[in-house]
């Protein structure tokens, strides 16, 4: 799979992305924190956990004997760069050249 | 000290390059230009070295030290911002840069804590940083930045 197929496969859960609001909510927590309010088993989180760091979604950083989890939201940037920015240059350029179009009349 | 008394964010991206490109791109002032807004770096990367940010007018935005370098691998800045004295009242952050090759593309992981619970400096450079790292990635692998300007700028 490639890198993007494994970014919107990782995405496509809901539950994956209830982890990720939490990890947004409060960055950096253990595997027995985030299990302590969601409504998914130990073994789902952990598989869950699994799917978004294989995305890149979640990053991982040991401390001690604890293992702690990181948002990483590059690649929802790179989402963004592909998928998004360019369908707002249009929107932008339209804008810009009412602007442009607005100050021109104000100067006759 | 526990995870709650301070803050941190941990980014990751990979880079289809080598390390040694990789090393140049973020310690090269006229390359780190090109990705980061117009802002660029002063620094001989040397331990024990001043690091100075320098915005796009000339003023200073951040500075720091160079506590940790071992190219191409790693580096440790430590890192205070001195444009809002809200944020350089939070005082001294640390940011981790650290390259791992991984197959053909270069692991790129970037680390920034500070000693204080609810860090508004951390939450202000972690809004930048995706961005940063995205036009990185772009402009190494295609030789094009994928955004030109800041929002709002």
């Amino acid at each position: 799979m490639s890198n993007a197929d494994l970014l919107f496969k990782a995405l496509a859960d809901p539950g994956r992305r209830k982890l990720m609001d939490r990890l947004h909510a409060n960055d950096g927590q253990t595997l027995s924190e985030l299990c302590q309010h969601l409504d998914m088993t130990r073994q789902g989180v952990t598989q869950h956990l699994a799917v978004l760091e294989a995305a890149n979604l979640v990053a991982v950083q040991r401390r001690g004997r604890e293992k702690l989890h990181f948002l990483n939201p590059v690649p929802l940037q790179e989402i963004y760069d592909r998928w998004i920015r360019k369908f707002e240059r249009p929107r932008l350029k339209a804008l810009r050249d009412l602007k442009r179009r607005l100050e021109e009349d104000g100067e006759d | 000290m526990t995870a709650a008394d301070r803050s941190q964010f941990v980014y990751v991206t990979f880079i289809r390059t080598t390390p040694a490109r990789l090393w140049e791109a973020l310690t090269d002032p006229q390359f780190i230009r090109q990705y980061w807004f117009n802002t660029t770096v002063a620094c001989d990367w040397k331990k024990g070295s001043p690091w100075k940010m320098v915005g796009p007018d000339g003023s200073l935005t951040d500075s720091g030290e160079i506590l940790e370098i071992d190219p191409p691998r790693r580096m440790v800045i430590r890192w205070q911002n001195e444009w809002k004295p809200e944020l350089k009242a939070e005082g001294l952050s640390r940011c981790t840069i650290e390259l791992e090759p991984v197959d053909s593309a270069v692991k790129l992981t970037i680390t920034h804590e500070i000693d204080r619970p609810e860090s508004n400096f951390i939450t202000a450079v972690s809004g930048g940083w995706p961005r940063i790292l995205s036009n990185l990635k772009s402009l190494i692998e295609t030789g094009e930045i994928a955004i030109t300007s800041q929002p709002g700028h």
